[in-house]
């Protein structure tokens, strides 16, 4: 069932290398894949039942490099399987947003069948080799796609972008050796390395390995100092890229966080969870101030993005102080911090696929060139709105039931997390402040004679937005898949 | 004794398709040498399916104890026979109709057989054999094809290679002065109890010597000018089929040595030396050729990791053996790339590859990211599980500095891809045709280093 999910778009994948295929049929077939693969991603969750501690749902394995202990292990829980429906739900609107592409329409549906391969992997992962091998094969991906679609100084952020992921990739190959040499039996296995966390007890030793992974995933989530990347590979990204990069890649730092570093290694993880917060917190509000600075739309939501993870690695810093009485507040932070991981994969590639719409009519990002846009626009201004307000955290949408689950849980905990709150306060300000020069007002500079979205574009935008209501308005279900998983985190981080 | 004769089958099937293809050479028109690429390649391939018919888990000493065929030496042949096939394969367009065309098939061979003796070889006196046996190949190959450099390109190696070998040679004599014997099992039982500085110093003498034919830090510098001067045929050869059979006979020699970690720690320190010479000589490079070559001194530092910790973890010897095959192949596919575009010499000149050629694209694309380390191909694991055993041998540091080093040549690789992906500008000069023999062999050698890294669990358990 996992297997089929992740390797179907490999398999069209390959299918569109043959060179005698149409752009036509690729952009058809990218979109009937990535349906179909909402539509597994969909039968996973209805046959997806809670499962026992120490095991995962739907799990497979089979043999791959039994000498040094590493298996072919996929399965999900409440902590992947929400991410992987949202991958399947953004890539679906990437490949709708994408029918009209007309550079190499081809080679993209290629590239991007192959990393939504990839993100599924890494997400249903519970080997740490085919992990890393997933990690890795995602900034290949991605590294292509800027490079080959993107524009301005499209090889110039791409590379940087690799360069430093790909460090970051290492720090983290580093790690899992160390928790590979540490464990006895030598594994790879994730959920035995959860079951039986190794270096307990070993404060330097875990300390260094917790380290090598923090820098890992701290990189690729990206927090506070390790962000700057980030903007760059945003500007210069198609939308499609910058989509999935805000809405799938991120996350698989952060899901490491809860997947890897938690789990695995409870005793450094509570002993660094201090400085985790304080990344996190210094992350939300750099994120948000320097957001708020910023004159070009692309580049103030990649810097939201940096403000919106910050919240995700306050909240499972949270998760790792005990406190009497608190284990309760615990595992609603890291419910928090899950659920803020799938609306922000939501909203933000939402957000960037209306900046695709617009680079697409004026070539400019620049928010001063726009004026009045809601009376020329008014569709594209309705969407943009639900979108920025999700983001900012308005109830009823899914951005609200995340971080008031992240304060409550984690305010409750670490009282003095309370400070990232500014961190919403800025980014109302912000959105408030680009909307209002953008749509209201005279029209004005590139907002004359700029068209309003068409079905091509409205389409995947609507899709993730009503996903996002949906989550803001009925989280049950969501919530239902995300809690068990989270309180057996919180108890594996307080053992 | 005949059944000893028999288990040097392979080694023998090399060098006899050698003497085939230099004899035969002399009586064939120029036009019709290519019989003898054939021959040569045909050779190859018995001598590969002699090595797979004998390959046993069973370890034998053969003649005396001078030379043992285990799992390191059959791994080493079936890695150094596939390599000099795709050579083979690669070195087609430059070979074809060439006045040297079959002398330069018999040097590839003997050079090969060399390697083969070197990673069997048990013996002082086997060992001085084979390091000249495949040294003067070498150095005939580096400048067999005229070129404008590869004059110098060959003296520069024969000069190096003279000097190290008697460095090895010395190291020899004095491991047989303490020890009295030459043989490996009887020299570890006499070294015990020799005096240690001077065990130490043969050692080391040897190592030293060794570490030419690997092209390792301190005796590296004539890798990356005979890459450069030399054919891209001999380029591919003295990048990949020596270092095979040097590293193997490390792992030998340092398995005699008494004090273990000691040697680990001194190959440990040699192979840091290696990698970050290997990689920051090659961030400045701009002529692809000169890069690979100081690209393959940075991977003989991370083989010299796995061949530290041989002794220390279970892991290494596996660990070191699928290296040695994924570098192999790797390697092979980045130079068979160079091959077929042999225009194209500086960075700059690879504009315009990706829309011209896609394939070939694809297969540079490959090797480079394979060559960094990127999963799922087979230095991927191979450096994976350098790291696993380095740390598991408590050389934790060296698994860091792999990482390090890892990061820094992502720098240098990258800019081929990148240069590769460029759309050509204007002002770029054209570039003359490619040649699809060399574009055959980078694309498979470019296939097996997948596959080769998707199939790790059943290769791993081959080695171990």
């Amino acid at each position: 069932m996992l297997s089929v999910l992740v390797f179907l778009p490999l398999v069209a994948a390959a299918a569109l290398l043959v060179p005698w295929v149409d752009d036509r049929l690729a952009r058809v077939a990218f979109v009937a894949v990535t349906s179909l693969e909402v539509a597994l991603a969909g039968l996973a969750w209805a046959r997806y039942e809670t499962p026992a501690d120490g095991t995962l749902a739907l799990s497979q394995q089979a043999r791959w490099i039994p000498g040094v202990g590493s298996s072919y292990h996929v399965g999900v829980d409440g902590l992947s399987l929400p991410l992987v429906v949202m991958t399947t739900l953004v890539f679906l609107a990437c490949a709708i947003f994408a029918l009209r592409e007309q550079r190499r329409a081809r080679l993209q549906a290629a590239l991007f069948l192959f990393l939504e391969s990839v993100s599924l992997g890494l997400f249903v992962s519970a080997d740490l080799i085919l992990f890393f091998v997933f990690f890795d094969l995602s900034i290949v991906a991605m590294y292509f796609s800027i490079s080959g679609w993107g524009h301005g100084q499209a090889a110039r952020s791409a590379l940087k972008f690799f360069l430093y992921t790909f460090l970051g990739s290492l720090a983290l190959l580093l790690g899992f050796v160390g928790l590979y040499v540490a464990s006895d039996p030598h594994t790879f296995d994730m959920v035995e390395l959860s079951t039986n966390p190794p270096l307990q007890g070993q404060g330097f030793a875990g300390g260094l390995v917790l380290a090598a992974l923090l820098l890992g995933l701290a990189v690729k989530t990206p927090t506070f100092p390790f962000h700057t990347w980030l903007p760059p590979a945003h500007s210069d990204a198609p939308a499609i890229g910058s989509a999935v990069l805000a809405g799938v890649l991120l996350k698989m730092g952060t899901y490491g966080f809860v997947r890897i570093a938690m789990p695995m290694l409870p005793d450094a993880w509570r002993a660094w969870a201090p400085v985790v917060i304080v990344i996190g917190i210094v992350s939300v509000l750099w994120g948000a101030l320097v957001a708020y600075a910023q004159t070009d739309l692309k580049r103030m939501i990649a810097y939201t993005s940096v403000n919106h993870m910050g919240y995700v690695v306050v909240a499972v810093g949270a998760a790792g102080v005990l406190a009497d009485g608190a284990d309760e507040a615990r595992r609603v932070a890291v419910t928090g911090a899950v659920t803020q991981m799938v609306s922000h994969g939501l909203l933000t590639a939402a957000l960037f696929l209306l900046a695709g719409s617009m680079f697409e009519r004026t070539g400019s990002y620049a928010l001063d060139e726009y004026g009045g846009l809601a009376g020329t626009a008014p569709r594209y201004a309705t969407l943009f709105t639900v979108a920025a307000f999700g983001s900012l955290g308005l109830p009823a949408l899914s951005g609200f039931i995340a971080e008031f689950q992240i304060f409550a849980g984690s305010i409750a905990t670490v009282p003095v997390t309370a400070v990232a709150v500014l961190g919403i306060l800025i980014t109302a300000a912000l959105f408030l402040r680009a909307l209002q020069q953008m749509f209201t007002g005279p029209t004005a500079g590139l907002s004359v004679g700029f068209a309003d979205v068409t079905p091509r574009e409205w389409t995947p935008v609507a899709l993730l937005l009503a996903t996002s209501v949906l989550i803001g308005v009925l989280p049950r279900p969501l919530l239902d898949l995300i809690e068990p998983a989270a309180a057996t985190l919180a108890d594996l981080v307080g053992r | 004794m005949g059944a000893d004769l028999l288990a040097l089958l392979p080694e023998a099937l090399l060098f006899l398709g050698g003497m085939v293809t230099l004899v035969g050479g002399s009586f064939t028109p120029r036009t019709r040498q290519w019989r003898l690429r054939i021959t040569a390649a045909v050779a190859t391939a018995a001598s590969l399916v002699a090595t797979v018919v004998a390959f046993s888990g069973d370890d034998r000493s053969v003649l005396s104890g001078t030379f043992t065929v285990d799992t390191s030496t059959s791994a080493a042949r079936v890695v150094v026979l596939v390599s000099l096939l795709v050579i083979l394969l690669l070195a087609a367009g430059e070979l074809r109709d060439h006045p040297r065309e079959s002398e330069t098939c018999s040097l590839l061979l003997f050079g090969a057989a060399g390697a083969l003796l070197l990673a069997g070889g048990t013996d002082l006196v086997v060992l001085v054999v084979a390091f000249l046996l495949s040294s003067i190949p070498l150095y005939g190959l580096v400048g067999i094809i005229a070129r404008p450099d590869s004059a110098e390109a060959a003296l520069k190696t024969y000069l190096l290679g003279a000097l190290f070998g008697i460095l090895l040679m010395v190291g020899a004599v004095l491991l047989y002065g303490l020890a009295g014997e030459t043989g490996f099992a009887a020299l570890g039982a006499e070294l015990v109890a020799a005096p240690t500085v001077a065990v130490s110093a043969g050692g080391l003498l040897v190592l030293t010597g060794l570490l030419f034919k690997a092209g390792g830090v301190p005796a590296h510098f004539w890798v990356p000018d005979a890459t450069q001067g030399a054919s891209v045929t001999a380029a591919a050869f003295l990048t990949t089929i020596p270092k095979i059979g040097a590293l193997v006979a490390i792992t030998r020699l340092v398995a005699v040595l008494p004090g273990e970690l000691r040697w680990a720690t001194v190959l440990g320190v040699l192979a840091v030396a290696s990698m970050t010479v290997g990689n920051l000589a090659a961030l400045a490079q701009t002529d692809v050729r000169r890069l690979l070559g100081w690209s393959t001194v940075s991977q003989v530092g991370y083989l010299l990791a796995a061949a530290a910790v041989t002794l220390l973890s279970d892991l290494g010897q596996p660990a070191l053996l699928f290296f040695l095959g994924g570098y192999a192949l790797t390697n092979l596919a980045a130079f068979a790339v160079a091959a077929a575009e042999p225009q194209r010499r500086s960075l700059g000149q690879w504009a315009g590859l990706g829309s011209t050629r896609p394939g070939l694209t694809a297969a540079l694309v490959v090797a480079l990211l394979g060559l960094v380390g990127t999963p799922p191909t087979a230095v991927f694991v191979g450096k994976l599980t350098t790291m696993g055993a380095t740390w598991d041998a408590g050389l934790a540091w060296l698994a860091v500095a792999l990482a390090v080093n890892t990061v820094v040549s992502l720098f240098y690789y990258l800019r081929w891809i990148r240069a590769a992906l460029r759309a050509p500008r204007a002002t770029d000069e054209v570039v003359g045709a490619g040649n699809t023999s060399a574009s055959l062999a980078a694309s498979s050698a470019a296939t097996l280093t997948v596959l080769a890294g998707l199939a790790a669990g059943p290769l791993w358990l081959l080695l171990s």
